[in-house]
């Protein structure tokens, strides 16, 4: 026996409107919520306790870095070694640097000479950043060249 | 004269499909693009920049972040401390990585700081963490265009 279809050849249509709210909602959360960021990066600082060895500096060159701040917290005043003094000129301080180092990466990163920043408490964050920018390596075109990967703190300077 | 319309009465049905597709697209391009994670996040800190920055290859062990702001408060998850009270909950943190059979000089101390903080603040609580058996510290800076 032959059943015959009620429908006729009627195209069948689907209910598109409340998939197309729900996608709407979805899109105004997510452009609601979207948040475009700056890339962030990292410094590394390794302060290995005392008398738990850490790896000696060999390579027999001292660097002792000290920032003077005003009262305002800017830097006034870096000084190497407690004998030289750059003023605020980090392209300086770069360049002391790159002589000390001749420009060579350390092998690896628990090598190489080694850094203490000894600083004002006062002065501004940023001022020890672009210390440790100036110290750590320099930026040629895309490549980031190394210069020291070993970078401490001395302890706080308390205001009296 | 009468002029009669050529269509019938049904309604007329606009082509959503271009749109749908649209729609989709920008959908994915936001789920993709969308980041959950509140520990990178606080609104109060404005980090220093540096043209060295550069995010890690891989990802840090066991990461704590410490966001400092420029009055010296840290925030920590969703705590607000003072570099003398901070103590306690790093404790919490020394006891869940003995619970995972590791150290603190496992962990890796990220320190958000806002660019005006005074220096000596950071210093103080790298100070009390290393006080505390923490050797690893990450100084997050933001990346600066050449």
């Amino acid at each position: 026996m032959k059943f015959e279809s009620k429908r006729g050849n009627e195209k069948a249509e689907l209910q598109l409107t409340s998939m197309i709210d729900v996608i709407f909602l979805l899109l105004i959360f997510f452009v609601m919520t979207f948040k475009i960021a700056a890339q962030e990066g990292d410094f590394s600082v390794k302060m290995p306790l005392q008398g738990s060895g850490g790896n000696p500096d060999t390579t027999n060159i001292p660097i002792k870095l000290r920032l003077r701040a005003n009262a305002d917290g800017e830097l006034t005043d870096i000084v190497v070694n407690e004998s030289l003094s750059y003023g605020n000129d980090w392209a300086k301080l770069r360049g002391y640097i790159l002589e000390l180092t001749g420009g060579n990466a350390p092998p690896t990163p628990e090598e190489g000479p080694e850094v203490e920043i000894d600083l004002d408490y006062n002065l501004r964050y940023e001022h020890v950043i672009r210390a440790v920018t100036a110290v750590t390596g320099q930026r040629q075109g895309d490549e980031i060249k190394r210069l020291v990967e070993r970078i401490k703190f001395a302890p706080p300077r308390k205001p009296q | 004269m009468k002029i009669r319309k050529s269509y019938d009465s049904k309604m007329a049905e606009g082509d959503l499909t271009a749109m749908i597709d649209m729609v989709f697209q920008l959908i994915i391009f936001f789920m993709v693009l969308i980041n959950f994670s509140q520990d990178d996040q606080n609104d109060k800190i404005k980090l220093p920049s540096s043209e060295l920055a550069k995010p890690p290859e891989a990802p840090l062990t066991f990461p704590i972040v410490l966001h400092l702001d420029s009055n010296a408060a840290i925030y920590m998850g969703t705590n607000v401390v003072t570099v003398d009270s901070i103590a306690p909950l790093l404790r919490t943190e020394i006891d869940l990585l003995k619970s995972r059979n590791q150290k603190a000089s496992d962990a890796n101390i990220i320190i958000r700081g806002h660019q005006g903080t005074p220096g000596g603040v950071v210093q103080d609580l790298i100070k009390k963490c290393e006080d505390l058996g923490f050797e690893k510290f990450a100084l997050r800076v933001r990346e600066e265009q050449p």
